[in-house]
């Protein structure tokens, strides 16, 4: 799960992290109080998730009133790649002196945790490890929730931080270890983790993912998780406990296991049809949960066909088939539909659909995929 | 012979007076797998299926002369029975709970690895050798014995490459489901060696997915195998930052992309498939 920059900076503010004074806003109006009671220069910084908002003019710094309202109506009326801006962080400019990178992130392939850290902060650290990978030390952490002393000694000695400056880079460091662990996080970073020319520090960009698998013990970032849904059909379909994803083409995709369903994404991309969602009906569905998964797909406006592939393990296709039949009953027309049936109790599933002449049967997945794209054009 | 799960593979299910411990107790013990008892904490003396159920493995170990566990019980407890289940002198561990909290996972592959037991998963389909016996949710029904390995991220995406291949009279020494959790157990790389080394499996089938860089850390090994691999990558059509189901399967900072996957095997000579019928027909040719 995503979180927005202002949140993880809250979650930093938590662990005792210095970050820049400022506030979150979705009004222009209250930007210029904001702006006015923390004083000139501010930033004025659109909340989306999505990186390089910089280069997308979505970050602007204002040295009055009159430039910081144009600017926060500029930001809050622009779409960056795609996200509509909702709302914008108004907080104090630093005065940079330099800027570090630091960062933990979860290493599937060492299956540990890492800390990452890079005196050349404030740039896509991806762009600094493939292009500069001596500058960034990373370290793992040894299956621990803390950071031992002598991979802090490392860590110091590879930035050589002044004397003066280490024990508060040092707070920084194991405050961003403890919102990681505490929060759940897979990645937590502070990027630009800036050192101000007052000699102070200041985590100016933060982001934070946290696991979704763990949010049933961090009933906080849970409720978070409510609101940043921006699809209105994927909030809809998750408070149902369906795993669906919504994308941008036409063709309605209903499978069970995440592997099959992609796999059937796929076939209909090649069969030159555009997936408009993934819908992982889950192991063991029964024929309610099929008939909420129907009714997820019909609120999509988009969908113009639907090809459901199920290949039944612990699932049975006659559930999923009485599931289909009971959904059509309620539906005076219907968009074409092909499905294909393998795996535990298929024949009686078969049998089930067969008196529907709506319904397009396919033998195999390739089968499918080919006939929903043909009955669709 | 097969891999991990032999004829020497004495099986202890945890979680098994829960509702899905005790149905898929059933279909394995349906077909012919050598279920000794169960683990539930505080559920000492009762009996499942016939089977005896006691309250850690070091006890059901003690008492059954298990050697191996499949895990059923929900994702909050998984971490805990990991490692009751290594402590307790379990070899080969089998979780197929999914939705495990990563942080958990983490500290358990690492409690595994101490102890010297193998984990396969977590979220998986588990591990079925036909003809001797299963450990997870593979459908029975599907599996054939013969000389093919089948190793995989993925459960329903498995079974239809499984019944491909038996429909086609081909079967499989043992089909092994690895999960679509980021932080796992084994890896397709240690399968591929166990399928290398084991004399009865004459040619693998690999199924990977977007996310990660498994299949590319495999790929090298590959090109040094002596038997073939055919593979196939799902999610090709996925767009990136978006999860496709699997807590794995998300292309993340330009990472774990189709194309990386793709390019790693064909440069390493492994055939790569389109479509999970050419993967039937090229194993079908090789043979």
């Amino acid at each position: 799960m995503k979180i927005h920059e202002y949140q993880a900076k809250n979650l930093f503010k938590k662990n005792g992290l210095p970050v820049p004074k400022g506030r979150v806003t979705s009004n222009s109006e209250e930007a210029i109080d904001i702006s006015k009671e923390i004083g000139f220069p501010s930033v004025v910084k659109a909340q989306v998730h999505v990186g390089g908002r910089g280069k997308a003019n979505a970050i602007e710094l204002v040295k009055d009133e009159e430039s910081c309202e144009k600017a926060s109506k500029r930001i809050l009326g622009m779409d960056v790649k795609g996200f509509p801006v909702h709302s914008v962080l108004i907080e104090e400019a630093a005065n940079i002196d330099k800027e570090y990178y630091l960062g933990l992130i979860l290493d599937r392939n060492l299956k540990d945790n890492i800390l990452m850290v890079s005196a050349m902060g404030g740039v896509d650290i991806e762009d600094v490890a493939e292009n500069h990978p001596e500058s960034i030390l990373k370290i793992p952490l040894n299956f621990s929730s803390s950071i031992e002393d002598k991979d802090i000694e490392k860590v110091l000695s590879f930035l050589k931080l002044k004397d003066s400056l280490k024990a508060g880079f040092v707070d920084v460091l194991k405050g961003l270890v403890d919102v990681y662990f505490q929060n759940d996080a897979q990645l937590a970073e502070i990027n630009p983790l800036v050192l101000t020319k007052e000699e102070n520090w200041l985590a100016c960009d933060g982001k934070v993912l946290i696991d979704d698998n763990a949010l049933f013990r961090q009933q906080e970032l849970k409720e978070l998780k409510e609101d940043l849904e921006s699809n209105e059909i994927e909030r809809e379909a998750h408070k149902k406990g369906i795993a669906y994803v919504k994308l941008d083409g036409d063709v309605g995709i209903i499978g069970n296991g995440a592997g099959l369903v992609m796999t059937t994404m796929d076939e209909v991309s090649r069969a030159g049809g555009k997936p408009a969602n993934f819908l992982d009906i889950g192991g063991g569905a029964k024929k309610e949960v099929m008939e909420q998964c129907l009714e997820v797909i019909y609120s999509d406006a988009q969908v113009k066909g639907l090809f459901i592939n199920i290949f039944g393990g612990i699932t049975r296709c006659d559930e999923v088939a009485r599931g289909l039949v009971e959904v059509l009953k309620t539906r005076e027309k219907s968009i074409p539909i092909v499905l294909r049936l393998a795996g535990t109790s298929s024949e009686e599933g078969r049998a089930i659909i067969e008196p529907l002449d709506s319904v397009i049967t396919a033998e195999t997945m390739s089968e499918g995929a080919k006939k929903i794209v043909a009955a669709m054009s | 012979m097969s891999i991990l799960l032999t004829e020497e593979t004495k099986i202890i299910v945890q979680g098994i007076t829960g509702r899905e411990g005790r149905y898929h107790t059933k279909a394995m013990l349906d077909y012919g797998t050598s279920v000794l008892g169960g683990v539930t904490p505080g559920k000492k003396g009762q009996n499942v299926e016939g089977l005896p159920v006691f309250d850690t493995c070091r006890e059901a170990v003690l008492e059954t002369g298990a050697n191996a566990s499949v895990i059923f019980v929900p994702a909050p407890f998984t971490k805990d029975a990991i490692i009751d289940a290594a402590d307790g002198g379990v070899r080969l561990i089998v979780c197929i709970t999914e939705g495990i909290p990563f942080q958990d996972m983490v500290e358990a592959v690492a409690h595994v690895k101490k102890k010297g037991a193998c984990l396969i998963g977590p979220n998986c389909a588990g591990i079925a050798s036909p003809g001797i016996g299963k450990m997870g949710i593979t459908p029975s029904a599907i599996l054939k014995k013969g000389s093919v390995g089948v190793v995989s991220r993925s459960g329903t995406l498995t079974y239809e490459v499984v019944e491909g291949l038996s429909n086609l009279g081909i079967g499989q020494t043992t089909c092994v489901g690895i999960g679509g959790d980021p932080i796992l157990g084994l890896t397709f790389r240690d399968l591929l060696e166990m399928f290398e080394n084991d004399e009865d499996t004459e040619a693998v089938v690999m199924i990977g997915e977007i996310g990660g860089s498994d299949e590319e850390n495999a790929a090298e090994y590959i090109s040094q195998m002596t038997k073939p691999v055919v593979s196939f990558i799902s999610g090709r059509t996925a767009p990136p930052d978006k999860q496709m189901g699997h807590a794995g399967a998300i292309i993340s900072g330009g990472k774990g992309t189709a194309d990386s996957k793709v390019k790693a095997l064909k440069d390493a000579g492994v055939p790569i498939m389109d479509t999970t019928g050419e993967v039937l027909q090229k194993i079908k040719s090789l043979l």
